[in-house]
């Protein structure tokens, strides 16, 4: 120790006695924060996952107009320019796939299932990625009294719910904006339910997977690497079975679960179109949606414990 | 017998990797109700981890933690309801005000809506936090921040509070009025156990610190012991008008000395007591002293004399 260690190290009497405080700094009078009264101590599960809900849907309530127009905006340019104004304008795809379907209602499944598959990666896993890597907010529902994956799985369910807002925001949309006539029949409401609630289960899960392993740093890269291609190459814009002709993408596109989301609401709501067959798309949504679930719990509980 | 509320026993944490890290090596303490309990160590001595361990968020490799008789490691749900933790950063949640924040704390440990608003409102009154119902958290200063974290903290009667450097990084003023509502607390009969590399932090709030280094406790005590335990009570610092060697030696002889340093400007003598402070100055008055300094030990003292260099933090 040396010299000035030690004449630093002096305590200010001052310090001790904490008498002129100014009104910022002033010692609250308060009576009790116990009140001697005995408090139990009883623990319910269900009630602290439903007041993780409160909170969640309190925050998407007070941004609703901004998650609104965050979910439409992409799908209503890219209804508005290649289902109105292209088919308007003289200038269109070719690409018709038979028996004269229109674009219009190519995408119709296609952008319901991407906007509520991204749903989940946008309102679950990017703040969830800056909650965990940057603010630590999530630490005061980490310390909740349930168990860790109880409160990532609560993430999901909201996930999940934002996904199915965010598809209804859209499906209007894609009916109503196109210039060409849009066929849309849903013969199957209990598949068509199924499939609704398999896509947003994914969607959540894919959320928390995402957030729990991305760091915010690298939150661009995998818009670039992850999302580009999942919408690109997930059969959005084009039934799966028209890649036959190009048959080395057809079998490759099969690793991205956004084709299942996209083939399986094509069986669905525009069943005229061409499609993957129904034990195909259902299997392959229960194993994705299987697959992140566990993923996305076993990750988020290994950043919250250590 | 008071009622222990914390028992930590025998906890072991080893890191497991290419090069393990043996954070905690065996720490064991008990913590009785309405005690502030200071844990005091460099960065990486183990007490964050001892923490993360007593807080559920880190699983030990062996030992056991007791929270208010409940295993925290084996039934972590039911330790976390009687525990609440106020961490250095700024942790409140900023999609919501502060109100909001004090109510979803309280829905999150099962209270009704009703329930929830009546607790917030309450805290808002007992936290002074008024008027400042409707801010966001990132608008608030950092003293106001850890004083609504406080707030959230024991928003569902928690019987254990754990300070995790609570005051880093807060103004003097601030520092001050959040060791008051510490004391306050205190008073209700919340049990706290403080992290802190502060020094007088430590000093003015805990009734007992342990000083920790290399995932071991080296000493438990009242802060008040820790410093007797140096072995010299008082410091003298001397200036005089020239110093002599026969002077010195003179000093060194009485009975009331200790030991004598001499430093580039001054001397140094260690006291056996405080009362002697008066005679060793009348002597030293006849020698042409020109300045005198009292020095009492610090718990920077003992923690340096304890591990042998300074603080890491």
């Amino acid at each position: 120790m040396t010299d000035q260690d030690f004449v630093n190290s002096g305590v200010d009497s001052t310090l001790t006695k904490p008498s002129n405080l100014d009104q910022q700094g002033s010692a609250p009078s308060f009576r009790t924060a116990l009140n001697g009264t005995t408090i139990s101590y009883k623990v319910s599960s269900g009630r602290t996952f439903y007041g993780l809900m409160a909170r969640d849907l309190r925050v998407l309530s007070k941004n609703l107009g901004e998650f609104a127009s965050r979910t439409a905006m992409q799908p209503f340019l890219f209804v508005f320019v290649f289902a109105y104004l292209f088919p308007k304008i003289g200038q269109g795809f070719s690409g018709s796939v038979g028996r004269n379907i229109s674009f219009a209602t190519i995408l119709v499944p296609g952008l319901v299932g991407v906007a509520a598959t991204m749903s989940g990666i946008m309102a679950v896993g990017l703040p969830l990625a800056i909650d965990l890597g940057v603010t630590k907010e999530i630490e005061d529902r980490a310390m909740a009294p349930v168990p860790v994956w109880l409160i990532g799985l609560e993430k999901i369910v909201f996930g999940a719910i934002q996904s199915l807002i965010s598809a209804l925001i859209v499906f209007p949309l894609v009916i109503l904006i196109p210039s060409t006539p849009v066929q849309v029949h849903v013969a199957n409401w209990p598949l068509l339910i199924l499939v609704i609630f398999l896509a947003c289960l994914i969607s959540g899960a894919f959320g928390l997977t995402l957030g729990s392993m991305v760091q915010p740093v690298k939150i661009g890269l995998m818009f670039s690497l992850l999302v580009l291609p999942l919408t690109m190459l997930g059969c959005i814009y084009y039934p799966w079975s028209s890649l036959s002709s190009v048959r080395w993408l057809q079998i490759a596109v099969l690793i991205n679960p956004m084709v299942y989301v996209s083939e399986g609401l094509r069986d669905v709501l525009t069943p005229a179109l061409p499609h993957m067959a129904v034990w195909a798309f259902l299997m392959a949504l229960m194993i994705t949606a299987a697959v992140l679930l566990f993923a996305g719990l076993k990750l988020f509980t290994r950043r919250v414990m250590s | 017998m008071k009622e222990k509320v914390l028992q930590v026993v025998e906890l072991v944490k080893t890191y497991t990797g290419l090069r393990p890290v043996h954070a905690v090596r065996g720490i064991s303490f008990d913590v009785m109700k309405g005690e502030i309990f200071g844990l005091l160590g460099p960065n990486g001595a183990g007490k964050t981890t001892t923490v993360g361990i007593a807080t559920t968020r880190v699983v030990p490799t062996s030992g056991t933690v007791l929270v208010d008789s409940v295993n925290a490691i084996s039934d972590p749900q039911n330790a976390k309801m009687r525990m609440g933790v106020v961490t250095q950063f700024n942790t409140l949640d900023r999609s919501l005000n502060v109100r909001e924040n004090l109510y979803y704390h309280c829905r999150y440990f099962g209270y009704s809506s009703k329930e929830a608003k009546a607790r917030a409102d309450e805290l808002l009154e007992l936290f002074q936090l008024t008027d400042k119902v409707k801010s966001k958290p990132i608008d608030l200063s950092g003293g106001l921040a850890q004083r609504v974290q406080l707030a959230r903290a024991i928003a569902h009667y928690p019987k254990l509070l754990f300070l995790d450097e609570p005051t880093a990084g807060l103004d003097p003023q601030s520092r001050l009025a959040l060791w008051e509502v510490v004391k306050v607390l205190q008073e209700q009969g919340v049990t706290v156990i403080l992290t802190t590399h502060y020094m007088e932090e430590a000093d003015v709030l805990c009734d007992r610190v342990a000083i920790v280094d290399h995932g071991k406790i080296l000493k438990v005590d009242t802060p008040e012991n820790l410093k007797k335990s140096l072995g010299a009570s008082t410091f003298l610092d001397l200036k005089f008008v020239e110093t002599t060697t026969d002077d010195l030696s003179k000093i060194e002889a009485m009975d009331e000395v200790l030991e004598i340093e001499q430093l580039t400007d001054r001397v140094r003598i260690s006291l056996k007591d405080s009362d002697s402070v008066a005679i060793v100055i009348q002597k030293a008055v006849t020698m042409g002293l020109k300045d005198v300094s009292i020095i009492e030990p610090t718990l920077e003292s003992v923690f340096i004399k304890l591990t042998g260099r300074e603080l890491r933090d």
